[in-house]
């Protein structure tokens, strides 16, 4: 048998490193959903940005634009949105174990970060390296998402709103977001639970969420089905509800759409 | 009716493609105050892109705009100030669907004006009453009909108090039976001595309601008049031609 009445047992006497990780997993998650959803949002503005520093290179001596040639693709150019793409690329192209393990052993060589214990269980030195990893990998999916979300509007909202006089931060912010976001929601939701289940990587650099708990209860007890059936019971627990919230939302949201 | 030009249009030019295509290729027109100009054309002739470049929602190649006698081509003004006068109505309502029908219509007026939104309230309740549609005030634009939407748009962009109102093809998207609702609301809004420009295929319409109207064809101002001049007297054979086509 791979599970036992006395491996259960042995479990539930390390309980409180389960209660531990688990507060360390949703603090991990929700600082990531937090910074992550930010800097998407930054990085989806600067990939739809339309600001073109080297357009004057390419004008001709008429003052028109030139259609062709190195000066014309200069003035094209709009390095904003170009390290956006970048940025976008690189992290989705690479193992997030490998951002994970530059971020902690290259990055934060360095940088001095106080190690206390944070809610008197999580290890804050190794709780940022964590969260700033999770956060740069995340926010370059999520600004995915939110890119498409917006380009999905039509653009004759955004011509109804510059009408009325609206500027274009205002046309975002009360026009385009709100219902892109409403779109981009089911996308959202299934990112974020993603979230939940990538932070079980941070083990690996010694953040005690779920899956230390695991290590550490497979370490004093040699046993490890028993405390894998508890982790995955936990993180389902959290990723189901969050899903179903996020989807209370979009019906709160989808108002508008019904006759 | 007054003289005063409140929009002057000097040599507007819009290219495409490095100027294969000329959209607008040297359009120049005074439009007065009070004026209802109806601007006709077959379609492809820049009549839509006139209209759409007097708020600049079409960023003209050359030439310029004076509005109220503020050049807005200049790049160094705030455009936002200035579209605020300028009310627009489109062909297909661009109503915001995820607000109602009542925050369509305040929402330019609290964020852009910054007026109270109760002031708000009231006044977008008196206009709705107006065009029928006061019980609508709570729904959400997919509740209602085609032409419904449309006057909703008209009375959104009235909302700001602009001192004109550019609509573009009003009645293009919408059914048959509900151009009538449509033109109707615009009618009045022209009794009422609102400056209009009004790009529009209901000739009916030109004939009835328009003070002037502009015959546009392959980019090019062809023919100015009023109704009788335009309709019943046309001089070019491109006119005729068009004339000929839609009467």
């Amino acid at each position: 048998m791979f599970f036992t009445q006395e491996g259960f047992a042995l479990t539930w006497d390390y309980r409180q490193l389960f209660i531990d990780g688990l507060v360390c997993t949703v603090s991990l998650s929700a600082l990531t959903v937090i910074f992550g959803f930010i800097l998407a949002l930054v990085l989806a503005v600067m990939r739809l940005s339309n600001w073109h520093p080297f357009s004057f290179l390419a004008l001709d001596k008429n003052g028109h634009l030139r259609e062709e040639g190195f000066l014309a693709a200069l003035g094209r150019f709009n390095p904003v949105s170009f390290i956006a793409s970048i940025y976008v690329e690189l992290f989705r192209a690479t193992p997030m174990l490998v951002q994970l393990f530059i971020i902690y052993y290259v990055v934060f060589a360095d940088i001095d970060i106080p190690s206390f214990k944070l809610f008197g269980t999580i290890r804050f030195e190794r709780f940022v390296p964590g969260v700033v990893a999770l956060s740069l990998n995340s926010a370059a999916y999520l600004s995915e998402i939110i890119r498409s979300g917006i380009q999905s509007i039509d653009g004759g909202q955004t011509e109804a709103a510059r009408s009325l006089g609206l500027t274009q931060t205002q046309n975002m912010r009360f026009i385009i977001l709100p219902q892109a976001i409403k779109n981009i929601l089911p996308a959202i939701a299934n990112e974020f639970v993603t979230i939940i289940k990538e932070s079980s990587i941070c083990y690996t650099i010694g953040v005690g969420e779920i899956m230390y708990a695991v290590a550490s209860i497979k370490g004093a007890t040699f046993r490890i089905a028993e405390p894998l059936v508890v982790a995955t019971a936990v993180y389902f627990c959290l990723t189901f509800p969050t899903s179903k919230i996020i989807e209370h939302f979009e019906r709160k949201m989808s108002v508008g759409d019904k006759r | 009716m007054t003289n005063d030009k409140i929009i002057q249009v000097k040599d507007l030019k819009k290219y495409y493609k490095k100027g294969v295509i000329k959209a607008l290729d040297g359009v120049s027109v005074d439009i007065n105050r009070g004026d209802v100009m109806v601007v006709i054309g077959p379609s492809g002739s820049g009549k839509s892109t006139l209209l759409r470049s007097l708020n600049l929602l079409e960023e003209p190649t050359a030439g310029s705009i004076i509005f109220e006698g503020v050049d807005i081509t200049n790049k160094k003004i705030d455009i936002n100030k200035h579209r605020q006068k300028m009310g627009m109505v489109f062909q297909h309502f661009n109503l915001f669907p995820h607000k109602t029908i009542l925050e369509n219509m305040i929402l330019a007026p609290v964020e852009v004006k910054k007026i109270p939104a109760e002031q708000a309230k009231a006044k977008a309740m008196q206009l709705l009453e107006r065009v029928g549609l006061a019980d609508r005030a709570d729904a959400y634009p997919i509740q209602l009909s085609g032409g419904q939407k449309q006057r909703i748009a008209i009375v959104r962009a009235l909302c700001m108090e602009p001192d004109v109102m550019l609509f573009d093809e009003p009645t293009s998207a919408l059914d048959p039976e509900m151009v009538g609702e449509v033109l109707d609301v615009m009618k009045e809004l022209a009794n009422e001595g609102m400056t209009m420009v009004v790009v529009t295929h209901e000739m009916g319409f030109a004939r009835e309601v328009g003070n002037r109207v502009l015959f546009m064809a392959d980019g090019k101002l062809v023919e100015e008049g009023t109704p009788e001049d335009i309709f019943e007297n046309p001089q070019s054979e491109r006119l005729q031609d068009f004339l000929s086509k839609v009467l």
